[in-house]
């Protein structure tokens, strides 16, 4: 079985894979043409930045991003929730597995991430706590049913298609009277963070390639801002060669008729006003708070914590940790996420830090940018 | 992942994902009947998704399947 496919077949492979060739490769075309019609009429190429996780790997495995990288610059930006979560929090949940009388419950992703000192699954092997892994927050619920003697943490990381999955949980929680049962709620939403990028405006952002996912809550109504306070255009991508393909024709488009506009590229999952239904429930236990973002000062609002009168579930209250300011490494994680450099800038990338080794979070999570460049764009 | 809802009670459904069932919550889109395709995330179905969408969803996912078997994908990854 052959194991690595060079970069620069890798597209040409994914194309003839897919459902319609002939629709990939007149896209790749159209798209390539629009981008060179910027650059010639720019001096320089278009800047798109992602802000999903998904939308990062997939840009990577299908080749994308190498196929386009002279026309096109391609950013990945803050969409992988397990990398934007500051240094100090981490180290913060994995204190807080240290403790015979508690188990803390996670998604996969977080098990690996380094803290300042060891990850949770250090503290798991050395047999200091009891650390499991779940594939629903409300998994954890029944865990908590389970062991009335323990108290039961969910380490609760997530944007905004996650947070109502969290409140779920919580509601389930309170519909069966649950004590031992609490959240440690990292809740990250994507305006603040995304306002930010463009007020400090370090990076240069012609477009974004939004979330699909966090529109399925959210809904186009929820990007709107973005073209009317900001004048930048985004569009609402499904995860697929094709509609990636299509949506980066969309936006080159837009950006060259110099039009502001959010475009639902992904209507077939996506309602215009989301999933309200869903968001009132996690408003029910939640409410925006200020937030620490990896390398970046806190963006106030920029986070979801519990709110005053449900303080019962929220595990920051209950048990409390107090953790040291973290000692600053090499890893450049947190301009990876803020589009200033690419993976390979970082002096650790793919030497240090490797999959196997990570020494932060993008090399970690499967969404993570250094984890995509690894696998899919080394050269 | 999309899956198709086979039977429902109160909170909960059983949908099928692509030929596995797998009980999910329906908190989330409480209108949900038995033959809507949902959007499934973390266990809870988040939308109700167009069942044209769903079918080439899963045929697109099939092909990935495939791409990580031939080694065009990695198929170590995810």
């Amino acid at each position: 079985m052959e194991t690595q496919v060079r970069a620069e077949d890798r597209i040409a492979q994914a194309i003839e894979k897919t459902k319609d060739p002939a629709l990939a490769r007149e896209l790749l075309r159209e798209v390539r043409r629009l981008a060179e019609k910027f650059l010639e009429a720019h001096g320089r190429p278009a800047a798109f930045m992602e802000v999903c996780g998904s939308h990062t790997h997939a840009l990577a495995e299908f080749g994308i991003k190498y196929a386009l990288r002279d026309v096109l610059k391609l950013l990945s930006g803050p969409g992988c929730p397990v990398c934007v979560t500051d240094q100090q929090e981490i180290d913060a949940m994995i204190a807080l597995a240290d403790g015979e009388d508690r188990i803390i419950t996670t998604f996969g992703d977080m098990l690996r991430v380094p803290g300042s000192r060891g990850s949770l699954m250090k503290v798991k092997a050395e047999g200091r706590a009891d650390v499991r892994v779940v594939y629903s927050p409300s998994d954890a619920v029944e865990i908590a049913q389970r062991h009335p003697d323990k108290q039961v943490i969910f380490l609760g990381v997530g944007f905004e298609t996650t947070i109502p999955v969290l409140a779920a949980a919580v509601y389930e929680a309170e519909s069966l009277g649950l004590e031992n049962f609490s959240m440690w709620m990292s809740g990250k939403l994507v305006e603040p963070i995304v306002r930010y990028l463009l007020d400090t405006g370090e990076t240069h952002i012609d477009a974004f390639i939004l979330p699909g996912h966090v529109a399925t809550i959210l809904g186009r109504k929820g990007f709107l801002w973005l073209a009317e306070e900001y004048g930048v255009n985004g569009v609402i991508s499904g995860f697929e060669m094709n509609e990636i393909l299509s949506s980066l024709y969309i936006l080159l488009d837009l950006v060259l008729k110099g039009k502001a506009e959010i475009v639902n590229n992904y209507p077939y999952v996506v309602r215009e006003e989301g999933n309200p239904g869903a968001w009132k429930l996690a408003e029910k236990y939640f409410m925006p708070v200020d937030m620490a973002w990896r390398e970046i000062d806190v963006i106030p609002k920029s986070g979801m914590g519990f709110r005053p009168e449900y303080a019962h579930f929220d595990a920051k209250k209950r048990f409390p940790v107090t953790v040291g300011k973290p000692k600053p490494t090499a890893c450049r994680c947190g301009e990876v996420i803020r589009g200033l450099i690419e993976p390979e800038e970082c002096p650790l990338f793919g030497k240090a830090c490797t999959p196997a080794h990570p020494i932060g979070p993008c090399m970690v999570s499967s969404e993570g940018a250094c984890a995509a460049h690894y696998k899919y764009l080394r050269q | 992942m999309p899956g198709k809802i086979l039977e429902r009670d109160e909170y909960t459904a059983i949908v099928d994902v692509m030929g596995s069932r797998l009980k999910i919550g329906i908190l989330l889109t409480p209108d949900v009947e038995v033959g809507d395709w949902v959007l499934v995330h973390a266990g809870k179905a988040l939308q109700v998704i167009d069942e044209q969408f769903a079918l080439e969803s899963i045929e697109a996912w099939k092909l990935i399947n495939e791409l990580r078997e031939q080694g065009v994908i990695d198929p170590t990854d995810r």
